[in-house]
Order: structure tokens, then C-alpha cells, then sequence
């Protein structure tokens, strides 16, 4: 037995030990790695009718990955233009959202964490009691909000910024927001759990030395924060490439999500196959952007779990 | 560097919401002077560093910078730099970044940056240590860093909170001739916050005494400690013996005090009183342990003391005696050792002697709290 095998047992007893670690052992196995082995298997393997599975036609091929770049075989495009268009665009606007909750949670997470009384927990509690409300509901009342009718538009044409009701569905607008509403909370706190620990004293000490506020958050405030900037980034980029209940509410009827063709395949199509493969693209790419984006922001593995 | 700017507070005031913090001081800082704030915590001699450093306004009253005045003007523009008490080094820069944050804010080039860090890191004697971070570095270099950041900045002023508290004692008294030594090497105005007498009186050039937000007295460390102004600043600088009663008689500069328990003793009033203390006044006097000698048992007069001994040690240098004191405080005799047989005393009547000069009267007020 490894020696921290046998010291994780001594602290604990062997019965707690073994459920703890079996409880583990369960979530990792039983509950993630399977389920993806076999979503990963089935991505292989041709789309059969029941009775000819474990037949002499269910082999393995990379029948479903080649649809995903070339489309039908036999197909008047060399490409699936159509696919890898959603695809793309799914993944820039992923990043779009993440950026753009990095930049709008940044500010409020450095105000939370550096500054003390009831008022903050206050504000924690605003943000935290939306989130009691189910995601569907919060979708279609975003949905209304940005109608042709909605709020927004109301006031807009109202105070006369716009003559006619712009229309925020059409052009994304709606979805960016609802997406970007949805992960709030995902960005702030583990930002504010770092900039809470960071002691204010190094803030003054760098505006005592001459620094302007930028200065500090770029010197000081912001490579601090980095653990909880990128595990922020990581889960909202994550979590927004792979959302399918707000591009399928929000989203305008010619713009698709790549989630929303995963569905498509797997729901409409019954090809379990297909949708597995497409499933599998979009997370190994996802996994790959941000290990890359980690190098890139030199960023350690050990740094997202703080 | 420039040399010699002295800071002066005019009948300064901050106040948080009802609270006081600092009551109508006025301080005249010399320049090139060092001068220490000494007092207990929550004195407020924190909210003064606060106020001159720039990092709290004044709620009345102004802060002098060299003659100007600093309303407005926010802590990266003054010609001031902080020390921290807990330092406040930037844990992920190396040594050498810290040290010249301050030339890279102002645009410096890295090269001059590198020539100025390896100046200064010489001249707090760790060499070559410019590359390492903090946290490889020992409490005193860390420290020294925190030194060497601050006068990086060329501030007129350097203002020092507490900055010795984190280290042990050995390397606390080190510092001290090593901080004293540096700023008559920079020869700028250092202002220096402490609640330890002995950092105080011996790095200073001058000390303001504080007590909940006022300041008792200011003054070099001699006077302080042989002349104090309050009876507060006589027992918290120093170990003291104090005396309660009332003023029965006033010859000059001198007046007789009927004691609550030591009969009527004579003693000099401190140099702020004189001419201020009254018959019938209530009076303190202080007595330093190390002015008071033994006399013949039952000895009479305005100067001596007979009380009974609680018991007794042996410290080194000195004998220590403890009587019972005046008002439930014992009172502590240091005779200094030079080989002299000494008996035990435990529980006997013994009888001391002092010289009038070194017995201050004072208006009775509030002591320092042990």
C-alpha cells in the first residue's frame, strides 16, 4: 500500500476510510468515467437498428467523426458547412461570454472581497436568491424582458433612442445576456475567494509607492487573483459551450448552438451514435482550448482546484 | 535624496462617526528628525501615520509636508513612504521587483531598475539576494526589504508602523541601531510608530507620548523619562513607583504631599506643572524603582519611605525589592548589585531614601494600564 494510502487510513479508521474512499472511487467510476466510456464507445460505432447490434455490421469506424467535417457521404459540399459553422461559432461565443463575465464579475467580486460589514452580505445574498428560481423560468423571463414588447424595447422606443422595437433575439443579444446571467455566480466566487485573502495592505503599500488603481489591479489585484480568475473562466467557458436550455429558449430562430445538434441527434434523429461523436468533439476541444489558454496565462492545474 | 523635511500637524482632529480618535493634536516635526508616536494600542497614533501618509483625511485641522499643506492630496502623490506593520511585501515579485515597484510605476527602465535594486540590497547588507521572493526570505531580511521598498520611492518621509513587532527579540534590538544607523545614512525625516518605550527612547531624537487620542507630551526621551508632563506618561514610559495624595505645601519648585499612606513627602514638580500645581490639589508622584536606596530602619523625614517587604529576587544586575505600595501597586526598589551580601527582607519593616530631584509631582490622572 502507498504510504499516503496508509496514512489516509490511519487518520481515519479503516471503516471510514474504506467508505470515504469507496464513495470517491464511486463518483470518479461509477458516476463520470463509465458513462463517458460508453458515450465514447458508442461514438465508434455505426447507428444499427436493435436487432443488428453484436452483429457482423456493428464494427467499429470513424463513420460519425468524418460526418461531423464532410458531411453525408455523397453530398453535393465538401464540407458540413453547416455543422462546423455551429461548431465555430459556439466556441468563439463561449469564449465571448466568458470574457465578458470576466470583465463584469472582476470589478464586484474585488468590491466584495475587499470590503467588510453587512452591506457585502447583503449583496451576496441579492446575487445568490435569483439562482432559487429554475433556469427554464429565468430563460423565458429574460425571453419577455428582451421581446419586442419587453421592458427594454419599451424604454428604448419610449425615450426615443430607437423608432421601432429593436429585435434582441434576432441578433443574439438575448442569449449572450442569458448566458452570461446564468454563469454569474460561477465567475464572482472563486474570484472573491481569492481577493478576500489578499491583504489590503498590499493595495496600499502599492498606492503608497506611487501606483494609479489600474496599476495596482494589473500588478498586484489581478496576478493574486489569477487561481481564481481562470478556475472562474474555465467553468463559465466550460459550462457555456455545453448550455442547451438558454440557446434553445434565447437563441434566434436562423442561429443554432452546438449543443442544440447534439440534442438533434440524439432526441429527433434517435442516432445515439452520431450525437455521442459530436458530444465527444465538443468536449475534447473545450478541454483543449483552455489546457492551451493554461499555458498560455501560465496557469497550474493545481491553481484552479484553490 | 532630499534631506530634511519636516511634517507639522495643526490642531489635527479625526474622528470615526462619534468616536475620537485623535483630539486637537499639534506636533512640529523637524526635519531630518526621528520622531517616534509611543503609546498603547488604540491610542491612535496609527490614524495619525493614516492621516500623513494620506491614507485617511483629517476631519479637522491640516497635515504640513514640508510647509505644504497636504488637503487633496492622495497617497501617491505625497513625498511620503510607508512601512507596514506586517510589511505588506508583493508575494509574487522577487526581491528585487519589490524593491523598485516604485521606479517601475514611475516608467523606469529594467535595466536601471536592476542597477537600483542591487544599490540598495547592498546597502542592507544582503547582496545578490534580488532574485529570491519573500517568503525565501528570514523575518529581518524581509524586513530589510521592506526598507529598502520604501526608500527606493526617494520619499522626504518615511513613516514606520510598528514595523519591528513581527520579529523576536534579538533580532528587534538589532534592527534598531540598524534603523537608526540608515536614517542618519538617508538623513530624512523618519516617523516612527511604537508601543515599545524601549524602541522609542532609543532610535529617537524626539517622542510624542499618546493616551486615547491625545498627545501628553512631546519631547527627547531624557526629558520624558525623568521630566514627564502626566502622570500617564510617567508610569507608561519606564518602570515607576507612584505616590497618591494631596498637595500640602508648594516651596517653589518643589511640594510637600501628604501621602494616602507613606506620611508627607517631598518631591520636585515636573518642569509642565510647575506653577500650576495648588494646595489641596490631588497629586501623584513617581519614584523610578532604581532612585530609591535603603536607609536606617525608621528613619523620619520628607524623604523617606517605610513600608513593609512583600518579598523579594535577584535579577543580575540589580536586587528587586517588592514593598507594599501605595494604593494595591507594590512598590519595586532596584538596588544595583556590586557583590554586596544580601539578606532576605521577606515581611519586615524597611525604610527608603530618594533624592528630592528625582521624585516628580504631577496632577493626578489616569496611569498607564500594566
Amino acid at each position: 500500500m502507498p504510504s499516503f494510502l496508509k496514512e489516509f487510513f490511519n487518520r481515519n479508521g479503516t471503516l471510514m476510510g474504506s467508505l470515504m474512499l469507496g464513495l470517491v472511487l464511486f463518483w470518479t467510476v461509477g458516476l463520470i468515467i463509465l458513462p463517458q466510456l460508453s458515450m465514447l464507445d458508442f461514438s465508434f460505432r455505426p447507428n444499427l437498428p436493435p436487432p443488428e447490434i453484436g452483429g457482423p455490421k456493428d464494427v467499429y469506424t470513424l463513420e460519425n467523426y468524418k460526418y461531423l467535417i464532410f458531411g453525408p457521404e455523397g453530398g453535393s459540399q465538401d464540407y458540413n458547412a453547416v455543422d462546423l459553422r455551429v461548431f465555430f461559432r459556439t466556441l468563439v461565443a463561449a469564449v465571448c461570454v466568458t470574457i465578458f463575465n470576466l470583465i463584469l464579475c472582476y470589478p464586484i467580486a474585488y468590491y466584495l472581497g475587499q470590503n467588510k460589514g453587512n452591506h457585502i452580505r447583503v449583496f451576496a445574498l441579492m446575487l445568490i436568491i435569483p439562482y432559487w428560481i429554475n433556469e427554464i423560468l429565468r430563460a423565458f423571463a429574460l425571453r419577455i424582458i428582451f421581446g419586442e414588447s419587453g421592458v427594454i424595447n419599451t424604454l428604448l422606443v419610449g425615450s426615443g433612442v430607437f423608432d421601432t422595437p429593436f429585435d434582441f433575439i434576432r441578433n443574439d443579444i438575448a442569449l449572450y445576456a442569458g448566458l452570461g446571467y446564468a454563469y454569474i455566480l460561477l465567475m464572482i466566487f472563486p474570484i472573491y475567494n481569492v481577493i478576500e485573502s489578499l491583504d489590503h495592505n498590499q493595495i496600499e503599500a502599492a498606492r503608497d509607492l506611487g501606483a494609479p488603481w489600474w496599476r495596482i489591479h494589473k500588478r498586484v489585484v489581478i496576478p493574486y487573483a489569477k487561481p481564481g480568475i481562470s478556475s472562474g473562466c474555465t467553468m463559465v467557458f466550460m459550462l457555456s459551450a455545453g448550455a442547451l436550455a438558454a440557446p434553445q429558449i434565447l437563441g434566434g430562430p436562423s442561429s443554432l448552438w452546438f449543443t442544440q445538434l447534439i440534442y438533434q441527434q440524439f432526441n429527433d434523429n434517435s442516432d445515439w451514435p452520431q450525437g455521442a461523436a459530436y458530444a465527444i468533439v465538443l468536449l475534447v476541444t473545450c478541454i483543449l482550448l483552455v489546457l492551451a489558454l493554461m499555458r498560455v496565462f501560465k496557469v497550474n492545474m493545481g491553481d484552479i482546484g484553490k | 535624496m532630499s534631506a530634511g523635511v519636516g511634517v507639522d500637524l495643526e490642531n489635527l482632529w479625526i474622528r470615526f462617526g462619534d468616536f475620537v480618535a485623535v483630539r486637537d493634536a499639534n506636533v512640529h516635526i523637524k526635519g531630518g528628525d526621528f520622531f517616534s508616536f509611543l503609546g498603547p494600542s488604540g491610542c491612535g497614533k496609527t490614524t495619525i501615520l493614516r492621516a500623513v501618509s494620506g491614507f485617511l483625511e483629517p476631519s479637522e485641522g491640516n497635515v504640513l509636508i514640508g510647509g505644504n499643506n497636504m488637503k487633496g492630496i492622495g497617497p501617491n502623490k505625497r513625498p511620503t513612504a510607508l512601512i507596514f506593520q506586517n510589511l505588506a511585501l508583493f508575494p509574487l515579485m522577487k526581491v528585487w521587483e519589490n524593491i523598485t515597484f516604485s521606479m517601475e510605476i514611475a516608467g523606469a527602465s529594467a535595466r536601471d531598475r536592476r542597477k537600483r535594486a542591487d544599490e540598495l540590497l547592498d546597502m542592507i547588507a544582503l547582496p545578490g539576494q534580488g532574485d529570491k521572493l519573500p517568503s525565501e526570505l528570514s523575518g529581518g531580511q524581509r524586513q530589510r526589504v521592506a526598507i529598502a521598498r520604501a526608500l527606493c520611492a526617494e520619499p522626504d518621509v518615511l513613516l514606520l508602523d510598528e514595523p519591528l513587532s513581527a520579529l523576536d527579540l534579538k533580532l528587534r534590538q538589532h534592527m534598531r541601531t540598524e534603523l537608526r544607523e540608515i536614517q542618519k545614512r538617508v538623513g530624512i525625516t523618519f516617523i516612527y510608530i511604537t508601543h515599545d518605550q524601549g524602541e522609542a527612547l532609543t532610535m529617537s531624537d524626539d517622542i510624542a507620548v499618546m493616551r486615547a487620542g491625545v498627545i501628553d507630551q512631546i519631547a527627547d526621551g531624557k526629558t520624558i523619562y525623568n521630566d514627564p508632563a502626566t502622570a500617564f506618561a510617567a508610569s507608561f514610559v519606564g518602570e515607576n513607583n507612584v505616590f497618591r495624595g494631596k498637595v500640602l505645601e508648594v516651596r517653589g519648585d518643589q511640594a510637600l504631599i501628604r501621602t494616602n499612606r507613606s506620611g508627607d513627602l517631598l518631591s520636585r514638580i515636573s518642569t509642565a506643572n510647575q506653577g500650576k500645581m495648588n494646595v489641596g490639589d490631588d497629586a501623584m508622584m513617581f519614584i523610578r524603582p532604581e532612585a530609591l536606596s535603603l536607609a536606617p530602619t525608621g528613619t523620619q523625614g520628607d524623604h523617606f519611605v517605610t513600608a513593609k517587604v512583600n518579598h523579594e529576587e535577584f535579577e543580575g544586575n540589580s536586587f528587586n525589592i517588592f514593598m507594599e505600595g501605595d494604593g494595591g501597586k507594590e512598590l519595586k526598589v532596584a538596588i544595583p548589585n556590586h557583590g554586596q551580601s544580601f539578606d532576605d527582607h521577606s515581611g519586615q519593616d524597611m525604610t527608603l531614601e530618594y533624592d528630592v530631584n528625582n521624585a516628580v509631582a504631577v496632577p493626578a490622572g489616569e496611569l498607564a494600564a500594566e
